[in-house]
């Protein structure tokens, strides 16, 4: 039997890599163990091993393909005995993908939440399909765009700030020599040297406490969270030492650190791995909580979150950090914190997402364009302070809203969304602000589970046309 | 990062293992420590008496039996070097030269308090004297410490953040995380444990499984010793030992500082967990101020009298700083809303 070499999933959220080189080339005998290729992923560079014995019988994808799926055939192998120019000459049929089915959700569940799709790969063209998205204000016209990764947008502000104010500094667990547990540091090790690129013992509340002190001391830290998962061991210096300290200090303090790192839900890693802390740390005055989509404002925010002579907690997503979106080519862009934008102008409803429910929402926006909904949506990029003006504005002109999140609505951002827009719309609505947010359950790990449990469009969808009076 | 070193260069370094021998002082030394001292003595008199009598709320914990220790450790210190705390603070920025007045204005919650009244008697802070806090939570202070320790390197200015806590926090993990970063980065920092013997109502016998608390960075390589907390010139030469020790570059050190509390841990303490006869002891045998105060008259530095006008002199401070404390005005209402942010 012919043995087919996949592409292989090197991390929970590979759809596609890059087979940089092979290492064997066709008639090579292998055994198991022995290292046939190298594979690129946008985190790293990686290894791929032999796990049977024969020979490569053909190399199905050469060398420097770019985009190559996983479970894609890559190669044959022959086993021994086996005619070599036989196997290679076998037409080459890719495995079906397993493909989660989703059962039914129940009527009973606390969001109508709609028959949801079975489980695929994270939609991926939103912000292409973000037809009308006005001008920013903030770029001038004429302004060239580079297309660039969330991951190096984040990376690119941090050099930059560096570059400029020899105060700022990185700690964190893999951020210089592993280049970035999500390679978001990459290379800031080789330009600023280990004293200002530190690597730390796996130790959250203990570094988070050190990087406050430094705050004290004058310095302003960037403090990286493997994920925000692990800030929950921290979370007493982020709110009781750094939010609280200038306002017990009178003012005599200012605590100028970044707290950052991936935050809400990543793929298959279930409930200990996957939770969204915007709500939590937007509940604390004396925080800033930022959550951009967008590489723009990934950059933008971050070097005004590290200006900032306030704790800032910044809130990533390791599904948007391979994202390319455009970012203006500017010597100092920066976006500042406080001001939510409008990335699609419509005047039916207005969709109020923030980062990675930005894809859902996005794409919920075109459905319902589709079935005549012309719908505004809005990205909040700030958690805290809310720019409440910017959604008070949208509702006077589309008298109904529709709030998303990827966490839990229970006390959720969304909740205090739609307070605020009770409080200070009211007037203009001419439907109950809805919320739709993850289900209220810790995170599952089965696929289908997971794919029931995060927002889809359809969600949203359900959402808007319900208080389009459409459904 | 400086890597950590091997056990044999440790020795080499020359770090004690036991306290140096105390201060030899001159006799204009010794009015001085003596006058801190009783300072923070009748201060926290004064502050219990006051709480007592409704003009200070909340938690109020009294520095009372343990002057010694901020005293001898502050004397030792250079102007470019920090201070940092737990919540039993009064003594410490008092110690590093705030103004007792605005001490006072903290604790009855006025807008003339070092925190303007928006932290009391847990949150004080003096940063133009390198004094960060003031923090109410157990363990906080060691990381926090360490940071400013870290900010005195990666400034090379050559400080050394000198971080309190006492046996009650030395039981918290995140002093733990803290060592292992300090003594990997070779952070100059100075532990100094307060070990006024309880945490809260506990024993350090009921809560800790080793008791000599200079021994609990010996897994991390960090060295320390026991002092003699009762007797601000074991302190003080300790702490300069220490202080400089750690100036050149020997990574962090850890002193304890053997010590006791005569007042409850706060206000509201009954102290049923110790006998009246245990602190009547530690009053009558070891107490800091009159066992100074005995060694001043011996050398001839001062005679009784001297104390006396002193004492009087100090008292006076004590009383201003009360009037100040009652006359200054509560905040104003708009101040609730400000000093949020920066």
């Amino acid at each position: 039997m012919p043995i087919d070499i996949l592409m292989p999933a090197l991390s929970p959220t590979m759809e596609e890599g890059t087979l940089a080189k092979w290492l064997v080339k066709e008639g090579d005998k292998v055994t198991s163990g022995d290292v046939l290729a190298e594979i690129e992923t946008d985190k790293a560079t990686m290894e791929l091993e032999a796990i049977n014995d024969g020979k490569v019988a053909r190399i199905l994808v050469p060398e420097g393909t770019e985009g190559v799926k996983v479970n894609e055939i890559i190669a044959r192998l022959a086993e021994e005995g086996e005619n070599l120019e036989e196997v290679g000459k076998a037409p080459a049929k890719s495995p079906a993908p397993p493909k989660a089915e989703a059962p039914e959700k129940q009527e009973h569940k606390a969001e109508s939440r709609p028959s949801p799709q079975a489980a695929e790969p994270p939609p991926k063209k939103s912000e292409a399909a973000a037809a009308p998205a006005p001008r920013d204000p903030g770029i001038p016209a004429g302004t060239e765009m580079v297309e660039l990764t969330v991951r190096e947008a984040l990376r690119d502000a941090m050099a930059a700030e560096m570059r400029k104010d020899p105060d700022v500094f990185l700690m964190g667990e893999e951020v210089a020599q592993y280049q970035g547990a999500y390679k978001v540091s990459q290379g800031l090790l080789e330009e600023f040297g280990d004293k200002r690129v530190i690597d730390t013992p796996i130790t959250e509340h203990g570094f988070a406490g050190l990087g406050v002190g430094a705050a004290f001391g004058g310095l302003k830290p960037i403090v990286e969270f493997m994920t925000f998962n692990f800030a929950m061991q921290a979370i007493d210096h982020i709110i009781n030492s750094a939010a609280k300290t200038r306002y017990m200090s009178g003012g005599l303090l200012s605590i100028p650190v970044v707290f950052r790192g991936p935050n809400g839900f990543a793929s298959r890693v279930a409930a200990q791995h996957s939770q969204c802390y915007a709500s939590w740390y937007g509940h604390v005055p004396g925080l800033k909580v930022v959550a951009p989509y967008s590489a723009a404002d990934a950059k933008g925010l971050l070097k005004s979150a590290i200006r900032d002579p306030n704790p800032v907690v910044f809130l990533e997503q390791e599904l948007l950090y391979g994202r390319k979106f455009e970012v203006p080519k500017l010597d100092d862009y920066t976006v500042p914190i406080g001001k939510a934008k409008v990335v699609r102008e419509g005047k039916d409803v207005t969709l109020i997402s923030f980062a990675y429910t930005m894809i859902a929402t996005l794409d919920a926006a075109e459905a319902l364009a589709r079935e005549g909904i012309d719908a505004e949506v809005i990205d909040l990029r700030t958690i805290r302070p809310l720019d409440a003006a910017t959604l008070v504005e949208s509702v006077k002109k589309t008298n109904r809203a529709v709030v998303i999140e990827q966490g839990w609505t229970m006390y959720g951002v969304t909740s205090e969304v739609s307070s605020v827009l009770m409080e200070q719309a009211f007037d203009w609505l001419d439907a109950p602000v809805t919320r739709v947010g993850g289900a209220d359950v810790p995170m599952p790990y089965a696929a289908n589970l997971e794919q029931l449990a995060i927002v889809q469009p359809d969600d949203v969808v359900k959402a808007a046309k319900a208080v389009c009076y459409k459904d | 990062m400086a890597k950590s070193k091997e056990s044999s260069d440790r020795e080499n370094h020359g770090a004690r293992s036991s306290a140096p021998p105390p201060y030899q002082a001159s006799p204009d030394e010794l009015v001085r420590f003596y006058r801190d001292m009783l300072l923070i003595r009748r201060f926290e008199e004064r502050a219990g008496q006051m709480y007592g009598m409704g003009l200070i709320g909340g938690f109020c914990h009294l520095y009372i039996g343990q002057e010694a220790v901020v005293v001898g450790v502050k004397s030792a210190m250079k102007e470019t070097d920090s201070l940092i705390t737990a919540y039993r603070d009064h003594g410490h920025i008092l110690a590093v030269g705030s103004d007792p007045k605005a001490v006072m204005a903290e604790l009855t919650g006025r807008s003339g308090g070092v925190s303007k009244g928006k932290g009391g008697s847990m949150h004080m802070f003096d940063p133009q004297n390198r004094f960060y806090g003031g923090h109410g939570i157990v363990g906080a202070t060691a990381p926090l410490g360490a940071g400013i320790g870290f900010a005195h390197k990666y400034r090379g200015d050559g400080g050394v953040s000198v971080t309190f806590f006492g046996d009650g926090a030395s039981n918290q993990g995140q002093v733990y995380e803290t060592f292992n970063m300090a003594e990997l980065w070779q952070l100059p920092v100075v532990f100094v444990i307060e070990n006024n013997q309880y945490a809260m109502g506990t024993s350090v016998e009921r809560s800790s499984s080793e008791t000599h608390f200079h021994r609990r960075g010996a897994s991390f390589r960090i060295p320390g010793y026991e002092v003699d907390g009762m007797d601000v010139l074991s302190v003080r030469s300790a702490a300069e030992d220490a202080v400089e020790w750690v100036r050149k570059g020997n990574g962090p050190i850890i002193l304890e500082m053997k010590t006791y509390r005569y007042r409850g841990h706060s206000m509201s303490d009954p102290a049923k967990y110790r006998t009246r006869d245990e602190v009547q002891k530690m009053r009558t045998e070891h107490d800091p101020i009159d066992h100074l105060g005995e060694a001043l008259v011996k050398a001839g530095a001062a005679s009784q009298d001297d104390l006396k006008a002193i004492d009087k002199e100090i008292k006076k401070v004590v009383a201003d700083a009360a009037d100040f404390a009652q006359e200054s005005a509560e905040p104003d209402p708009r101040e609730l809303f400000t000093e949020v942010y920066a």
